[in-house]
């Protein structure tokens, strides 16, 4: 009997399937890639889980929709001083903190929330430093412990920001989710109950929504800032449904289970893009996939052999099979969407059988040499193993026999930036829209001694000073001569060999309104409707 | 007795010719069709897999992306020359297949051979000398089969690296336990019979009586349980290849080969179907000969 | 009795230290470590790179963090995860009742259809029905279930579209402060429909989960049902006139189903290990992707004290059947 009902109601689920996910007009439903790995915005640096955390944030500084310009949020203006050391911003007034269980805001955004939020990561006596790891990976990653000085409160509504030394794309910087600003009144409210670990389980920001509920692995819901600073939301709800498989998210889409989701697999674009239901936005990435031949190691130490790499790596055919049509071959390490491209630097042309010559005459025949693939899929390298195949193909014709290696993703980096792969895959996304965040990549700072994410570990003093002089620069058009330069310099030396940039596509329903691709390759509900 | 027990033992009794231990196992194996088809399969995969080079129509290796997911010969837009399809970089999916079939054996007599070698001679150890030495190596095993094995085998192969020899070795470790229980449970009740009190008496080492006097007597279950480990020691292997941690690129390894169809479930079912398919013929292989040796070498354990 | 629960009991503390220590060891000697992992493709300072690692705690001795470790433990303090900052408990049992709620449906799939058919084969031995059952259930023995399930997604989700692709129900369902028992949930809760969501989200996971120990049920009820036929008592009866489905239903069953409770007991321990592959399948959101997903991470805490967790857990059921079966069955306390 028991089993009869089971059926029976199942049966009936089915009939009503779809039926029912009509009454939820107003929830926007986005099928996200993974788990966040939690609500804290300045703790981690995935994609995934800075896109979890930015509906609930904003930060003094933010890009324009759909460019890469910052512009005034929390901060409505800003001074340079003529030294480029210190910056003063002057708040928005009358902004307002989310309300959520357990807290309600009894004042408006102040400087105190800045100075706060920054001299958590800054100020290692703060009594939030250590709350939930201590640990800023991202503010870490870009070097923030030593490039900001200190962050101080002028009076209640302006800050002063300290630099040790001139950074000209600090501006951009200030956009990232690790400046996001947090509550301070939520943080005392905190203390004083004895939850601090609350702060980035339970996050409260001044953003367009709020949070509402995280079931682990599962669902993140969100709903509306009635009382949102740029005005309120379109819908009522945002719900990020976590699907960690590509095919289950195009599904899951295409049965209307979800409107909108980022990552299709390459393979399903045609597809997709034929579904009269369906429209697929795309927009070129911010992001590069290169590969890198490790200069310490010989035979890479030499100018030619590289060159002559760059020329046996068939690009239009990684491009075909590994994003069906989804990227650019790439020529710079710089991708075209971040100001200050190159366009008269022409690519090296596939030609193995030039290459083939090239390696001859340098003594380079059936050459035995371990490649490493990633083992992930990374938004400039969808399918690292398959990329690997078609390398080694390539290589193969020129009379390089690669051996396919690869580590697990944390030993993989690790290795990598130690200097232990002779030949290997590894790309960039970018953080900010400015150049010195993909050139700095391959550069040792003058002092002949590769660091860690200078993965080819390739130096050279002129690039080194180019670099410098870059950061120094607060005149865009000087800059952009500046970067010039630097990419010719390193398209003639050719320490890696740039492969593709991928093109972001966002599926989405024909009902989404106003979802706009983000050049930095984020991904914003702010002000998405639904028709 | 059961009544399985006692049929099989009518069988036997009944040509009253002299049978040697192996030719009755043999013969009862033969009467067993299930067991029979199996073996049959088993051989073709064996020649398969001797003589891929001759057999594959296509290099297992060759990629050409103009022709990447071709579907079946008999499908629509099908090309005869690529039988079962071609996968997401144009290789051919057969010659993949009938590649694949190396593995598939090696990777069942490597991982079987390992934790055979490995749990037989814990089990004797344990068997013979009771005490401390057992209660370590018994607890020992206990642990390992507390753990879930797949999750014991990703951490292992997590901390070797990827690649196919070390997912063999993971597998072998979590399929250590049966082998040895088993032999430990054999020898405790062979030594208390006479045949090996007498060589006890007269004088036998304890390694002679291992290996030339009990061990011998253990060998029924063994066989058995070897033969249905291939099975699950290609169904692990298969599954760490599916999560990604198994065989390394371009070996075809059947389920690394499922792991990379996954993206195309929705656009191309012959790059998902036939390395599964293909699986599961083998391991249902070795199971059915696996039932059919357990019924012939020991009647009471017939099912 | 006592004796023999008391002795059982105490058995498996060492099993369960020795778990610990082996998952410690393992864990802690795979290379990589988990700051990396948050920085990804960025890049530290050396030093600073292993300031943070001792903010982790993870600069001391090894056999000390061991230590500290059990002790922690022994004190219900299972420390926190490196990824997500919550403590690994709550991280735990927000998951283990999405892995239960599959695990337990897979098992009631498991048994229904699986004892009953292997009463009808044992019923009828030697006839079609014995064959097409065995066979089947071979088959499903050899089943790679990774495949099957995507092969029941291609089939029910994608071409017939009965079934939802993934996921435990509905979005549009919430419940505030659920036990995260979906089908528990969605009753209580009332709201229409969300039952049936529950339920048809669960289809697909459930047999894809329950296939291997269907297939193990049904083989051993088969043979316990055979050997219990052969015996004295059912000719018997037989030979007295009872229907035949009085004998076998009640009489045989009854005696036959003994070693059947003990493969059941066993079977846990394979569907946790199944349960990973069908986490993984489905995005089904419980502790065998998110174990999979922490080792990847080294988020030491999370996987050990999940490792351990459900360790514990199988250890438990173990313990209960073995307990169980002592009481069935009055020989084997004696024996012990």
């Amino acid at each position: 009997m028991k089993v009869r009902l089971i059926t029976a109601t199942a049966a009936f689920a089915l009939m009503l399937g779809t039926a029912m996910s009509a009454q939820a007009a107003s929830t926007l439903r986005y099928c996200s890639e993974g788990s966040p790995e939690g609500f804290g915005p300045q703790l981690f640096d995935a994609g995934t889980t800075l896109d979890a955390v930015r509906p609930v944030f904003n930060r003094l500084i933010e890009t324009k929709f759909g460019t890469t310009d910052p512009v005034a949020s929390l901060a409505e203006k800003w001074e340079v001083s003529d030294d480029g050391l210190t910056y003063t911003f002057h708040l928005r007034q009358g902004v307002k903190f989310h309300t959520v269980k357990g807290f309600k805001p009894t004042r408006d955004f102040n400087a105190d929330d800045v100075v706060f939020s920054f001299n958590r990561m800054l100020d290692k006596n703060n009594p939030y430093h250590a709350v939930n790891g201590g640990t800023y990976a991202y503010f870490e990653g870009m070097g923030m412990p030593d490039k900001m000085k200190s962050v101080e409160k002028v009076d209640d509504m302006t800050v002063k920001v300290t630099l040790n030394a001139p950074e000209a794309p600090f501006i951009a910087e200030l956009g990232m989710e690790w400046a996001s600003i947090l509550s301070k009144e939520y943080a005392d409210q905190l203390e004083k109950e004895g939850k601090k670990e609350q702060i980035d389980l339970v996050p409260v920001g001044t953003g367009p929504f709020v949070f509402v509920d995280y079931q682990k692995d599962a669902v993140i819901r969100y709903k509306a800032n009635k009382d949102y600073w740029r005005g309120k939301q379109k819908v009522d709800n945002l719900v990020f449904a976590i699907t960690k498989d590509p095919a289950v998210r195009k599904a899951k889409l295409e049965k209307g289970e979800c409107d909108i989701y980022p990552y299709p697999a390459a393979a399903d674009l045609a597809e997709l893009k034929a579904n009269p239901k369906l429209t697929v936005e795309e927009s070129e990435g911010p992001n590069v996939a290169y590969m890198i031949m490790n200069n310490k190691m010989k035979p890479w130490d030499n100018k030619i052999v590289r060159q002559a790499v760059n020329m046996a790596i068939n690009k239009d055919a990684i491009v075909k099979a590994v994003f069906a049509g989804g990227a650019k071959p790439a020529v710079n390490p710089l991708p075209p969407t971040i100001w200050g491209y190159n366009d008269a630097v022409k690519g090296y042309p596939y030609d193995p059988a030039k290459a083939k010559e090239m390696l001859e005459s340098q003594g380079v025949k059936d050459l035995k040499v371990d490649l490493w693939y990633q083992p992930v899929s990374r938004p400039y390298n969808l399918d690292g193993k398959k990329m690997g195949e078609l390398m080694q193909a390539d290589l193969a014709k020129v009379g390089i026999n690669v051996n396919l290696v690869t580590y697990d993703w944390a030993e993989y980096l690790k290795r990598m930036h130690a200097g232990e792969s002779p030949l290997g895959q590894i790309g960039w996304g970018a953080d900010i829209g400015d150049p010195d965040n993909f050139m700095y990549l391959h550069g040792c700072g003058g002092t002949g001694n590769p660091p860690g994410q200078n993965n080819e570990k390739w130096c050279n003093n002129e690039y080194d000073a180019l670099l410098k002089q870059g950061l120094e620069t607060s005149d865009q058009a000087k800059r952009v001569e500046i970067y010039k330069k630097a990419q010719e310099l390193i398209h003639e030396e050719a320490p890696i060999v740039p492969i593709v940039h991928s093109v972001t596509f966002m599926p989405m329903s024909k009902k989404v309104d106003g979802y706009v691709i983000d050049p930095l390759g984020i991904h914003n509900f702010e002000n998405v409707g639904l028709k | 007795m059961s009544e399985a027990a006692k049929t099989a033992g009518t069988i036997v009794a009944t040509p009253a010719p002299v049978l040697t231990p192996r030719r009755e196992v043999w013969l009862s194996l033969k009467s067993n069709r299930g067991a029979m088809a199996a073996l049959i399969l088993i051989l073709l995969l064996i020649l398969c897999a001797i003589f891929a080079p001759l057999l594959a129509p296509h290099d297992y290796a060759a990629q050409n992306v103009d022709i990447a997911l071709t579907p079946p010969a008999w499908a629509e837009g099908g090309n005869s020359s690529f039988l079962l399809g071609t996968d997401g970089i144009g290789r051919d999916i057969l010659s993949r297949l009938i590649y694949g079939s190396q593995f598939s054996l090696m990777i069942g007599l490597i991982v079987v051979t390992l934790s055979l070698t490995v749990g037989v001679l814990l089990g004797l150890v344990s068997g013979f000398h009771r005490g401390t030495v057992d209660t370590l190596i018994m607890r020992l095993m206990d642990i390992i089969l507390a753990l879930p094995s797949l999750l014991l085998a990703i951490v292992i192969v997590v901390l070797l690296g990827a690649g196919l020899a070390n997912a063999m070795i993971a597998v072998a470790i979590t399929n250590i336990p049966h082998y040895a229980r088993l032999t430990r449970a054999a020898v405790m009740s062979e030594l208390t019979k006479d045949y090996v009190v007498a060589s006890k008496v007269a004088g036998a080492g304890t390694l002679r009586l291992m290996f030339k006097t009990v061990l011998p007597n253990c060998l029924a279950p063994l066989i058995v349980q070897s033969t249905l480990g291939i099975s699950s020691a290609v169904l692990d292997a298969a599954a760490l290849g599916f999560l990604g941690l198994g065989a390394q690129p371009p070996t075809p390894e059947w389920g690394t080969m499922l792991a990379d169809a996954r993206q195309y479930i929705d656009s191309a079912w012959w790059v998902v179907t036939f390395p599964g398919l293909a699986i599961l013929v083998t391991v249902l292989a070795f199971n059915l000969l696996g039932d059919g040796l357990r019924d012939a070498l020991d009647p009471k354990l017939k099912r | 009795m006592i004796r023999f629960v008391i002795q059982r009991v105490l058995l498996i503390i060492p099993t369960f230290l020795g778990a610990a220590l082996l998952t410690f060891v393992l864990i802690h000697a795979i290379p990589g470590d988990p700051v990396q992992m948050l920085l990804g493709e960025k890049v530290i300072d050396p030093v600073r790179h292993q300031e943070l690692l001792a903010q982790i705690g993870l600069d001391k001795p090894l056999p000390i963090q061991f230590v500290d470790y059990v002790w922690n433990v022994l004190q219900g303090d299972f420390g926190k995860s490196i990824q997500s900052k919550e403590s690994v408990l709550s991280d735990f049992f927000q998951l283990f009742p999405a892995t239960l709620e599959l695990a337990f449906c897979a098992m009631v799939f498991a048994v229904v259809i699986g004892i009953p058919a292997g009463v009808l084969a044992a019923e009828r031995r030697g006839s079609v029905y014995d064959h097409t059952l065995m066979g089947a259930a071979l088959t499903g023995y050899s089943m790679p279930i990774f495949w099957w399930g995507l092969l029941l997604i291609l089939f029910f989700s994608l071409y017939l579209g009965w079934t939802p692709v993934s996921g435990r129900i509905d979005l549009d369902y919430y419940f505030e402060d659920g036990t995260n028992f979906m089908l528990y949930d969605s009753l209580v809760s009332g709201q229409e429909g969300a039952f049936a969501s529950a339920v048809s989200h669960l289809i697909l996971p459930t047999i894809v989960l329950g296939t291997i120990p269907l297939a193990v049920i049904a083989r051993m009820t088969r043979s316990a049902m055979l050997e219990v036929l052969g015996e004295d008592y059912v000719r018997t009866a037989r030979a007295k006139g009872l229907s035949g489905f009085r004998v076998v239903g009640i009489h045989a069953l009854r005696n036959a189903l003994i070693p059947v409770v003990t493969v059941i007991g066993l079977q846990v321990g394979t569907l946790m290990a199944g349960a990973i592959l069908t986490e993984n399948i489905f995005s089904w959101p419980g502790v065998g992707s998110w174990l999979v997903n922490s080792i990847y991470q080294r988020d030491y805490p999370s996987v050990q004290g999940g490792v351990l967790l459900i360790a514990g857990f199988v250890i438990l059921v173990n313990l209960s059947v073995d307990l169980i079966y002592g009481l069935l069955n009055p020989r084997i306390r004696g024996r012990r």
